[in-house]
């Protein structure tokens, strides 16, 4: 099975995956049964002569129509799971109190939303080797500013979280098995998926796509905690943040007085 | 007496070259099909040892969690070398290699239908070999055999070694497109009198939609690679999302080429089977109509689904769905393959040579490859298995179950056609079954793996859950599946030299090709019979036995007492 047990998401691709591989275990039972026996029971004996036959049109076109109508099945019955799997549910009432969606990088009409309009909207941004995780609520008018995280992703239990996946140089892919599939980061371009996690804790996962020599170490964590305590850790991020940027400013003021200053610039 | 005595059906080789004394140099200039049939299958095995040697050394890398044996950069070069090796230099060639060697034969030609043309694409592919592995003293690539843009830039990948993969793609394409355009002549006009589209061999009509694919498939993926070239020397953008190009693009124009390029490597193999099937069956194939078209079919359908590899890409749902559609549609024709093959086996009398055993451990292999292959189909499913585990073994199910264990299928039947010497079948049983169960034991458990998450690309993983044991497993059974080939390689080193003579038909086969000495002659045929049905061998030698009223005549194959006179033209 795939892991599942995260998100919605990931439990309705569990559950499909679960309705295929029961059809696909009956036919390999019979299949590699018809041949096992077809071997076994046809073998080379003395006195044995192969009957001649060279078709049976009927069969044929028999076993031709049966393998349509299975495929035919798995595609309704993918069909049917496809939009739990694919719409974000609504965020539960426990979950994070969400007005509107101002403060995002990116606005788009292919990103998927629970009815309401309401979520979550993280943008993650793959790096050689390193996820970035941007949150809404930019300090300034032209986006920025916005806080943000590496590596582990907090979020807000209850919460419908909705990822717009992007990358700064080469391809690579989002991945955090228990909380649904796998979306490539691809630069240039946007690519949407969610998730809504119920019980605390941490999702592990990593980039899925090679990526370069670093790829196997470029690991992601989604950490789950309830909403109160994700507001507290956001806060505390913001200051964080503000007081790197301080630093940094103070840091280049001091740099920029030196002789040769932009030989520095990057090291 | 005057009366009429029809002629009996024999070997005719008084008018074939006498077998002058040729020095080794020969073979650098010979334009037989038949010596070139040879340099391919010799050099593409060589290229296979190789790229299973890198296959041993990551299974030795990953045998253990957090292992240091290799660095990351060593373990992405062997990924790349290991894939693109058994692709473009194995799998790919050693058809055209087979192709070769018994398509001529098979259609009662006397060669290819442009010689000269036939030898270049030979020495194409070896160049492109050489250029690729010389990367090793090198620079070595390292970004996947899929080489994806824009890790594959020279920003990303500044060496050189990714330059020789351009190289090595635009020499063995080059080669393949010539091969391909080489056999379909051969094909299209060469059969003997009376072969017609309904009595081609299946091998052959396998060979003639594998070339059709090449010549449609092949220049798209020269393209994608030359764009890439320039776009690394030469100042263009087309991959380059800073400068407006797309990296999307390079998705597209590689599985193009690379999904159609999956059936180039597996048709050939269906037609070995479907060729092996019946003569130890001892039946007829079942729905010959049927599984020529299904042939043709799968090769169609290959072109609208490429996009079954890019379902994690951002793309519009529409196009998830008609590609999750459109290769389900491949599981029908491929499904009627396996019916029609254990549908042959069904009431015959089974012999269980060596050949026989390496076909059915095919199918069996491939049932699998093939039940894997619809999970990845059901597009949110993929979204969970795509890159990791799972996939690695749904193509090695397909290609290495499936095209590799054909290819030792065809080497343990065609070997004293080409040789004039059996190969050992105790030693080939023992190949076979240390590579049957060494294969099931690598990889049978990387589904497990890649469900419990293991990305594939990895030089190293945490030991969570089982994945240290699965790994291990996999290792071990990597080296027995190594065992097992090594062992066809000593049957036939000691063969080649020591064999049991074959004669001209030992299996008692159905196809022309064994109308003629074992290795045949220069010329192939000398009085090319007239084909009246699929097995034109079989009625060769159900006339034999006819004319000289000797019960024992048919236990020599086609050899008939001397005396007896060549069949009239």
């Amino acid at each position: 099975m795939p892991q599942s047990g995260g998100s919605p998401n990931a439990d309705e691709i569990a559950s499909l995956y679960r309705i295929v591989l029961y059809i696909a275990l009956v036919i390999f039972v019979l299949v590699e049964g018809a041949l096992g026996y077809a071997l076994w029971k046809f073998r080379a004996r003395k006195g044995a002569v192969a009957a001649q036959i060279r078709g049976n049109t009927r069969l044929e076109v028999g076993w031709t129509v049966g393998a349509a109508v299975i495929l035919v099945v798995l595609a309704v019955l993918t069909f049917i799971k496809l939009s739990s799997i694919q719409n974000p549910s609504e965020s539960g009432p426990n979950g994070q109190h969400l007005v509107g969606s101002n403060g995002v990088l990116y606005a788009s009409a292919e990103r998927k939303l629970p009815p309401s309009g309401k979520a979550l909207k993280i943008t993650v941004i793959g790096r050689q080797y390193l996820w970035q995780y941007v949150y809404p609520g930019a300090a300034e008018a032209d986006g920025l500013g916005a806080p943000y995280a590496y590596e582990q992703m907090v979020v807000p239990t209850e919460t419908t979280v909705s990822l717009d996946i992007v990358s700064s140089d080469v391809v690579h892919s989002w991945w955090i098995p228990e909380l649904g599939g796998k979306f490539q980061a691809v630069p240039g371009y946007h690519n949407y998926t969610w998730f809504k996690i119920s019980k605390p804790g941490v999702y592990r996962g990593q980039c899925a796509n090679l990526c370069g020599r670093g790829h196997a170490r470029m690991i992601a964590d989604v950490k789950a905690v309830p909403p109160a305590q994700f507001e507290a850790w956001l806060a505390y991020q913001k200051t964080l943040i503000a007081e790197a940027n301080a630093d940094a400013k103070a840091a280049r003021a001091k740099l920029g007085k030196q002789i040769g200053a932009g030989q520095v610039e990057n090291p | 007496m005057a009366t009429y005595a029809p002629p009996v059906p024999q070997i005719v080789t008084h008018r074939a070259e006498s077998a002058k004394p040729q020095g080794w140099t020969s073979w650098f200039t010979t334009t037989d099909h038949k010596r070139i049939g040879i340099l391919y299958m010799v050099t593409t095995f060589v290229f296979f040892l190789l790229g299973g040697t890198e296959a041993l050394m990551m299974r030795l890398q990953l045998g253990a969690p957090d292992n240091t044996l290799v660095t990351p950069q060593v373990y992405n070069q062997l990924f790349t070398m290991h894939g693109t090796t058994m692709v473009f230099l194995f799998v790919v060639p050693m058809m055209a290699g087979l192709a070769n060697y018994f398509v001529p034969l098979m259609i009662g030609a006397r060669d290819m239908a442009f010689p000269r043309l036939n030898a270049m694409s030979y020495w194409l592919l070896l160049a492109g070999g050489i250029v690729f592995y010389a990367s090793v003293f090198w620079n070595p690539p390292e970004a996947g055999w899929t080489s994806y843009a824009p890790l594959s830039n020279s920003f990303f990948s500044p060496g050189g070694g990714q330059d020789a993969w351009i190289y090595l793609i635009h020499l063995t394409g080059l080669s393949s497109i010539l091969g391909a355009i080489n056999l379909y002549a051969t094909i299209a006009n060469m059969r003997a009198a009376g072969m017609s589209w309904g009595r081609l061999p299946l091998f052959v009509w396998a060979i003639l939609t594998y070339s059709v694919l090449i010549i449609f498939a092949m220049p798209v993926i020269a393209g994608a690679v030359t764009m890439l070239l320039t776009d690394r020397h030469f100042g263009t953008h087309f991959f380059d999302p800073t400068n407006g190009g797309s990296a999307l693009l390079w998705q597209h124009l590689f599985w193009f080429f690379g999904h159609p390029e999956v059936y180039i490597m597996i048709l050939p193999g269906f037609g070995v089977v479907s060729e092996i099937l019946p003569v130890f069956a001892r039946k007829p194939i079942f729905g010959y109509k049927a599984i020529a078209a299904s042939t043709v079919a799968i090769a169609f359908l290959g072109f609208l689904t490429w996009a079954h590899h890019m379902f994690a890409t951002p793309i519009p749902e529409a196009i998830l769905i008609f590609v999750m559609l459109s290769s389900f549609l491949i599981a029908v024709p491929t499904g009627v393959k396996i019916f029609n093959w254990i549908a042959t086996l069904w009431r015959g009398t089974v012999e269980f040579k060596t050949p026989l055993l390496f076909c059915a451990g095919f199918i069996s292999l491939f049932i699998i490859g093939g039940i894997s292959g619809v999970f990845l189909a059901v597009f949110p499913v993929d979204w969970q298995l795509n890159e990791t585990y799972f996939v690695v073994a749904h193509i090695h199910f397909v290609l290495m179950g499936g095209s590799v264990f054909t290819i030792f299928a065809a080497i343990y039947y065609w070997f004293p056609k080409v040789t004039g010497r059996m190969l050992s079948e105790g030693l080939g049983k023992v190949s076979f079954w240390l590579m049957f169960w060494g294969f099931l034991i690598t990889f049978l458990i990387q589904h497990v793996m890649g469900l419990d998450g293991m990305p594939r690309r990895v030089y190293e993983y945490d030991n969570v859950g089982h994945l240290a044991l699965y790994n291990q497993i996999s290792t071990v059974g990597s080296f027995i599946l190594a065992l097992g080939v090594l062992v066809t390689v000593l049957n036939v080193a000691r063969s080649v030299k020591s064999g049991v003579i074959a004669g001209p038909d030992p299996w008692k086969a159905n196809t022309l090709e064994w109308f003629t000495t074992s290795p045949p002659p220069a010329n192939n045929f000398d009085v090319v019979p007239r084909v009246r049905s699929v097995e034109p061998m079989k009625d060769i030698r159900r006339e034999v036995e006819r004319r000289t009223a000797a019960p024992g005549a048919d236990s020599g194959g086609a050899t008939v007492p001397a005396g007896a006179m060549q069949v009239g033209v």
